[in-house]
């Protein structure tokens, strides 16, 4: 059977046929459907882990302990998951892993476009790079057989344009995977220097194995066309290649990227003219080449950042540009994403707006509060790092500056890495005032459970982390719990948690506009005769309201009641009482 | 000469997170695979889509290599709404048909009166020479019965203004939508389909 699939649905699919037992991812786009697609099959144990690091631990114990595991993450997720990788990588498996990393070249939702292959080549674990949705159902399933042929963990790369497409993809049957035997081996499972030692040799010899692997398996696929041109590349870069070019090129096709052939590389360059690398991101095919002699062009032509296509393709090789329409009438104002109506991070920031605060920012719906009118963000780092860089920042500047900071994080980034740099703060008696924005789920990746909001991956109800006693517990005295939607109660609450010069945590507590579970008030309208058309409201940044010119020419605030959450934000705002619920007779 | 693959048709569909563009393309996708097409289809999922600019590149035909359209190689633009036509105007195949939804969203800059948003986007894009089809999805929606199948109303005006098989649409309809909502959107659908058919 053939079916239209996302390549992130195609490797869950991989999974089930695989017969893995045990999932654990942490969200990150775009590799999070691969996961929420695996909770679809009964067979497979699946779960949201706290972070990146502890899924990668926990698919790996799975596969110590015998069954087919795997895990998913982003690009950035794998830094987290760098620790556990590494070694996994020297003690090898027992039943097959796979963890998959989806890179984001053009950043379409990241704050880096690192390149995952280098983690490859550092960890020493080989990797596969899938171009479609059919071969990521084939390469995962390959790469559970290649992990337990070679006894070691693999690596997946996916990218935002594999993981987001949609295409044919044959689906087949799941073949059960009998747990395997666990033997107690210290000198495979337990890296000590006496044990790493021998260990290390082992990876280098298996390298070279899976290097020969890399050469005759097919893995890697030569198509040769017209000859004066030879292409290599891998994954989304192939088919912009492949299209631009059609059979006007010859192509070496790399289904492995880490480690990659040397024979078949160089044979390949003998059969044909010039030869160009088109790999996104990074030089890592190209450096190969050249270190073994083969000469290619590459970042010659093809840049270093952004995301390609066959554009990108047809005007480095061919010189081609096509024409293109423009719209010339008048200037095309841009549409940057914002925070929803009804948005409970809105009511927060906007509180928090006449206090002139440095904000240390952190990684999620949150972030698009750096965004005007909002403005809200001094910095934006990495998941965790608005806590521990806010102590750094006021244990530099002194108390003064700690009364006009806060830390803003999420409740699953809290969970993910903020609770470390609470506890840093408390262990070394810094004085920072903490908000944790929570929304009870996991927003900016498309709604998932996490440890505090009650709910497992199935939506099946769990223990939560009580957010208040954990801070206590790590030594935390001063903790509040504000609703964001409360203007004056966030003002009153902030500035006595400002002045106390010992560690305070506030969390703001108000779920997800966008849960079903969530019932919004009715909308709010303009009372016409009352509204001046002064803009004040226009200063909560929500895309429900605008202010137009209305047919006697005068400005009018209007609210689009589809969009309207009757939050009550604009209202608050207001100060000639111009905006109020449409249930108390207002004028739509 | 021309090295893209001519044979493949290329439909981009555009419009402002939120609106519903992901449950358009899957279900085009779905129709041109029912036909036979090798398809591929490619989303924008993640932060962009939090009211923002979005995308979605539907492609089909005998072997689709890339997963997305560039500019001038658009057969057929699909847009929830007038600026974003505008903006993604230069991905249309000079000589392509634009369907666009009168709807017209202030983004964030116009909203805080930092930018102006542009008067007379249609009569512009008609005076350059682009076969515009304009249709007020919105208030056919409304009439189907939920302003949420504005989507639906436009993908009726698509297949219509490509002369497709209704019937293979509403079976995709019936296929993808959930169980509920079937019946607003088999009238999204029609009201949209006969709008451009008469």
């Amino acid at each position: 059977m053939k079916a239209l699939m996302l390549g992130n649905e195609a490797v869950a699919r991989a999974l089930y046929e695989a017969g893995v037992t045990f999932v654990s991812s942490y969200p990150g786009t775009p590799s999070t459907e691969i996961t929420e697609a695996v909770t679809q099959y009964e067979e497979i144990y699946s779960e949201w882990a706290p972070n990146e690091k502890v899924a990668f631990e926990a698919a790996f114990g799975a596969c110590t302990g015998g069954a087919r595991s795997f895990c998913a993450m982003k690009h950035v997720g794998l830094n987290v998951a760098a620790d556990p990788l590494y070694t996994a990588s020297y003690i090898g498996v027992n039943g097959g892993m796979v963890c998959a990393v989806a890179d984001d070249p053009g950043m379409h939702s990241s704050q880096n476009e690192q390149d995952s292959r280098r983690h490859a080549i550092a960890s020493k674990t080989p990797m596969l790079e899938p171009c479609d949705s059919a071969e990521c159902l084939e390469f995962t399933k390959r790469a559970f057989a290649l992990s337990e042929q070679f006894d070691t963990p693999f690596l997946l790369r996916l990218s935002t344009r594999i993981s987001h497409s949609r295409s044919l993809t044959e689906l087949g049957e799941r073949e059960e995977r009998p747990l395997r035997d666990y033997q107690r081996d210290p000198m495979k499972n337990v890296m000590m220097p006496a044990m790493a030692r021998p260990a290390h040799l082992r990876v280098e010899k298996r390298m070279e194995a899976l290097r020969q692997y890399a050469e005759t398996s097919g893995i890697n696929t030569v198509e040769y066309h017209d000859r004066r041109i030879g292409i290599i590349a891998a994954g989304a870069a192939y088919t912009y290649a492949r299209e631009a070019l059609g059979e006007r090129a010859s192509y070496l096709k790399l289904g492995m990227v880490h480690p990659l052939p040397v024979q078949l590389i160089a044979e390949f360059a003998r059969q044909v003219g010039q030869v160009y690398v088109i790999e996104e991101l990074d030089d890592i095919i190209e450096t190969h080449c050249r270190k073994h002699g083969i000469p290619v062009i590459g970042k010659l032509l093809f840049p270093s950042c952004g995301e390609f296509s066959q554009k990108t393709v047809r005007e480095a090789l061919l010189g081609e540009e096509r024409p293109a329409l423009r719209f010339e009438a008048a200037p095309i104002p841009p549409r940057p994403p914002v925070l929803c109506a009804g948005c409970p991070h809105r009511g927060l920031f906007y509180a928090l707006k006449k206090y002139k605060l440095y904000v240390s920012g952190d990684i999620g719906c949150y972030t698009l509060g750096a965004s005007a009118p909002l403005s809200m963000l001094d910095t934006c780092v990495c998941m965790g790092a608005s806590i521990s860089g806010l102590h750094g920042y006021n244990t530099a500047r002194g108390t003064e500056q700690a009364k006009k900071s806060v830390a803003v994080i999420g409740d699953s980034t809290f969970i993910h890495s903020g609770i470390t740099g609470l506890i840093d703060i408390a262990y070394n008696r810094g004085i920072s005032t903490v908000i944790v924005l929570d929304n009870s789920i996991t927003g900016m990746t498309g709604h998932q459970n996490n440890p505090a909001n009650g709910l497992t991956i199935k939506g099946d109800p769990t223990v939560a982390v009580d957010l208040e006693a954990l801070a206590r517990a790590v030594g935390i005295r001063r903790v509040t719990v504000v609703d964001p939607f409360d203007l004056e109660q966030v003002r009153r609450v902030v500035s006595e948690e400002l002045k106390a010069e010992e560690p305070s945590l506030i969390i703001s507590r108000r779920p997800c506009a966008l849960l079903k579970t969530v019932k919004h008030s009715p909308p709010l309208a303009v009372d016409t005769a009352k509204c001046t058309g002064c803009k004040a409201c226009l200063q909560a940044g929500c895309p429900a309201l605008a202010v137009r010119t209305d047919s006697e020419g005068k400005h009018r605030a209007v609210i689009d009641p589809v969009q309207c959450a009757g939050c009550d934000i604009c209202a608050k705002i207001c100060r000639f009482g111009a905006i109020a619920s449409t249930e108390k007779g207002g004028d739509r | 000469m021309a090295a893209t693959n001519d044979k493949v048709k290329n439909i981009l569909i555009v419009g402002v997170g939120g609106q519903g563009t992901l449950l358009a393309s899957k279900l085009m996708g779905r129709v041109f695979v029912e036909d036979g097409f090798d398809v591929k289809v490619s989303e924008v999922h993640g932060m962009s889509q939090r009211g923002g600019s979005v995308v979605t590149y539907v492609r089909y035909g005998e072997r689709v290599w890339s997963p997305v359209i560039e500019e001038g190689e658009a057969d057929l633009i699909v847009s929830f709404e007038q600026l974003e036509a505008a903006r993604w105007l230069p991905w249309l195949k000079p000589g392509g048909v634009l369907i666009t939804s009168t709807q017209a969203l202030d983004p964030m800059p116009v909203i805080m009166g930092a930018a102006a948003y542009p008067q007379g986007i249609l009569p512009a894009l008609e005076s350059i020479g682009v076969q515009v089809t304009a249709v007020d999805a919105l208030a056919l929606a409304e009439k189907a019965g939920s302003a949420k199948a504005a989507n639906v109303v436009l993908l009726g005006v698509t297949a219509g203004r490509m002369g497709y098989d209704r019937d293979k649409w509403q079976d995709a309809i019936r296929a993808l939508v959930p169980p509920k909502t079937v019946e607003v959107n088999e009238r999204a659908f029609a009201l949209g389909y006969d709008a451009v058919i008469e």
